[in-house]
């Protein structure tokens, strides 16, 4: 296995990388961008996992070491259609008051309890919008204050207001603003009064919507692409951070929509970004077999009034030997740690540096 | 197989085949001729097409790419069939419907489109002996993806960091070890309906003089290159592969009322391994080597020679309309 660490940044959390323990799966991981989603249980020691399989998404979680206890399998809700419909992404939301595991698929959304147990919300794809050429979906899930924003075929974003507990879960706004199929939506906590932007939606042109989440949200900044789709998206105190199909992951100042880095991170295209907010780690991997490891930082420069600039420094970087990846976390909150899946693979594979 | 009607109905938007639907129409096209094949080695052909068209799909730089791989497949049949005019010109058009359709389509699209064939693929690892030989396939059924070689078409050499100021101005480059192996790009595959394709995915697995796929640094490429002399085909397998392409660019459907005039295609070594291969096909295709090399089997030999010399290409696909309508009502009802 190929491993390349940089010069060394001062940041001594951040070192070489083992390989774990492997986490079984029942079924291999289909080819999707984002197709792994980890939920953090640092209470009670577990950390869970959801991987798409095709028509079936798994669910695992997992003790310390590895140790797989208990798994759950859930599938995509028929509707209209001939075939079984494939589940697109499957993604944990934290909210204020509770966490809901919501799965997109080519029929529509549906919201379940955090272990799958129960599905409390289930929206059918809208088939007067059905167009005899393309692929109807949702994809692109995120969730932000009391809200979950999903994405669709159309380009269309669906808030839904999501109450403290219970089934009474709301459409709150359809949101348009991208011309084409949407990839990935990111967001954060609205941190610093200068950071009004909580939420960014993503799509295959490569266009990039800023927005200020609310009852109503309002689209604060639009960053156009550049021919490229976008395939996954992060934020970070106001920087975007995404990925793109060429292999290249970009960081955009949200308030601006100045582009201040450009990285030639990959040789295929983009599966997955994910970010350690709190030491400011941002993960991206690719169809190429490799995994690397970004350090974020926003420097000022002195006597300036502007925005301060992101800068980024190379940290590590992993090669999975023969598999095409299509999902990629950080699996604790200081991001030494991370979990990787692969095209055909029917393991997670898991990396450590502690 | 390129009757206008029939491209037609393969081009109309629609979900993607289920693994019975496309064998059905595999298994129809194979016998739509006086071939005929076995159970064993027909499932034995179906494999070596399902993990040789995984491999190409897996393998395309860009998603766009699986177009090109199409579009070698159809090069190299127009190849085989430079007499016949007719048939020629049903290709071009073919090539012509192709472009149409799929011409326009985006990366987003393609990328979508290269997701859903990989679905049909999944779980799939048969284990191909000349995919072995050239190490393209590793020993557990999973290709090799190369870290090394040109980048796809529309993509940098990873390893270069870039940071902009306020203005746009860019105020520092750093480099940074990205893994791998990996140079620019030469140049772009034509997506007109003649041109240099420059993917050498799509081509004729057995052309002896076919370039390696997989980039190698020095040392290994004097191995590769050994290993391609050591695994240079049996020209009657080439012969039979060739000839299956030829039987299925259009020909003559023969009723037969007497004896069989038509050649059986065994992809074993023996009539008895054929028969024994049938008995014990597992229910999952996993771990099996499909082996495409022809026996020296004499008879077989002078019969393959003596179809060759009756056979006579008809100037237009006997593709009768009934027949043509049974396929395609076939596969509405799948």
């Amino acid at each position: 296995m190929v491993a390349a660490d940089s010069e060394g940044p001062s940041d001594p959390g951040v070192r070489m990388f083992r390989r774990q323990r492997s986490i079984p799966l029942r079924g291999s991981a289909a080819a999707l961008s984002n197709n792994l989603s980890v939920l953090q249980l640092p209470v009670c020691n577990l950390t869970h996992f959801g991987v798409v399989h095709g028509p079936s998404a798994q669910l695992l979680s997992v003790a310390p070491e590895g140790v797989p206890l208990a798994q759950r399998q859930l599938h995509a809700k028929e509707g209209a259609g001939v075939s079984s419909p494939l589940i697109t992404q499957v993604h944990w939301c934290a909210l204020p008051f509770r966490v809901l595991l919501v799965l997109t698929s080519h029929r529509g959304i549906q919201m379940y309890e955090s272990d799958g147990s129960v599905m409390v919300y289930w929206h059918a794809l809208d088939s007067r919008d059905a167009s005899p050429v393309q692929a109807m979906f949702a994809r692109g899930i995120a969730s932000c204050g009391h809200f979950i924003c999903v994405g669709m075929w159309s380009g269309r974003v669906l808030v839904f207001d999501i109450p403290a507990k219970g089934p009474n879960i709301v459409l709150s706004e359809e949101l348009a603003g991208h011309p084409t199929s949407v990839t990935d939506i990111a967001s954060e906590p609205a941190q610093e009064q200068d950071c009004m932007a909580d939420v960014v939606t993503a799509d295959d042109s490569g266009l990039l919507c800023v927005w200020r989440s609310g009852p109503e949200f309002k689209l604060l900044t639009r960053i156009p692409g550049f021919g490229v789709p976008c395939t996954s998206v992060q934020l970070w105190k106001g920087i975007a951070a995404v990925g793109y199909g060429n292999g290249q992951v970009r960081l955009y100042e949200t308030s601006t929509g100045a582009l201040h880095v450009q990285i030639n991170a990959h040789a295929r295209a983009i599966c997955a970004l994910d970010l350690a907010p709190e030491v400011g780690k941002l993960l991206s991997a690719a169809e190429d077999t490799f995994v690397h490891i970004w350090k974020l930082s926003k420097r000022t420069e002195s006597g300036c009034t502007e925005p301060s600039l992101p800068q980024v420094e190379h940290c590590h970087g992993e090669c999975v030997p023969d598999t095409q990846v299509c999902g990629a976390r950080f699996c604790d909150p200081s991001g030494s740690s991370f979990a990787v899946t692969g095209y055909d693979l029917a393991e997670i594979l898991t990396f450590s540096s502690e | 197989m390129f009757n206008k009607s029939f491209i037609e109905e393969l081009l109309k938007p629609q979900e993607l085949y289920s693994k019975k639907a496309l064998r059905t129409i595999y298994d129809r096209l194979a016998h739509a001729s006086i071939m005929k094949l076995n159970q064993a080695s027909m499932d034995k052909l179906y494999d070596l097409m399902t993990m040789a068209l995984k491999y190409q799909v897996l393998l395309c730089p860009r998603p766009k790419d699986v177009l090109l791989v199409t579009f070698n497949h159809l090069d190299t049949i127009k190849g085989l069939i430079q007499d016949n005019p007719a048939l020629l010109h049903l290709v071009d058009e073919t090539l012509r419907q192709l472009i149409e359709v799929y011409g326009g389509l985006s990366a987003g699209e393609f990328q979508l489109i290269r997701q859903t064939l990989l679905t049909f693929f999944q779980d799939l690892h048969i284990r191909v002996s000349l995919f072995l030989k050239d190490k393209v396939q590793n020993s557990n059924g999973r290709f090799v993806l190369p870290v090394s070689g040109p980048v796809p078409w529309g993509i940098e050499v990873p390893g270069l960091i870039r940071m902009f100021d306020n203005k746009g101005e860019e105020v520092r480059r750093v480099e940074f070890p990205h893994g791998g192996n990996y140079v620019t790009a030469p140049k772009e595959g034509s997506f007109e309906v003649y041109g240099d394709r420059v993917l050498k995915l799509g081509t004729n697995m057995y052309s002896v003089n076919r370039p390696v796929e997989t980039h190698t640094s020095g040392t290994s490429k004097n191995l590769s290159s050994q290993a391609q002399q050591s695994i240079a085909p049996n020209p009657l397998a080439k012969e039979e592969l060739n000839f299956l392409a030829k039987l299925m660019g259009g020909m003559e459907i023969k009723k037969t009322s007497g004896p069989e005039p038509g050649f059986r295609l065994n992809l074993f070594t023996t009539d008895e391994e054929e028969e024994q291969a049938a008995l014990t096909r597992p229910e999952e295709l996993s771990h099996e080597v499909v082996n495409i090399q022809a026996t020296q089997d004499q008879q077989r030999n002078q019969e393959l020679a003596r179809i060759m010399g009756e056979f006579e290409v008809m100037d237009q696909p006997r593709w009768s309309a009934s027949k043509g309508d049974d396929l395609l009502a076939m596969m509405d009802e799948l």
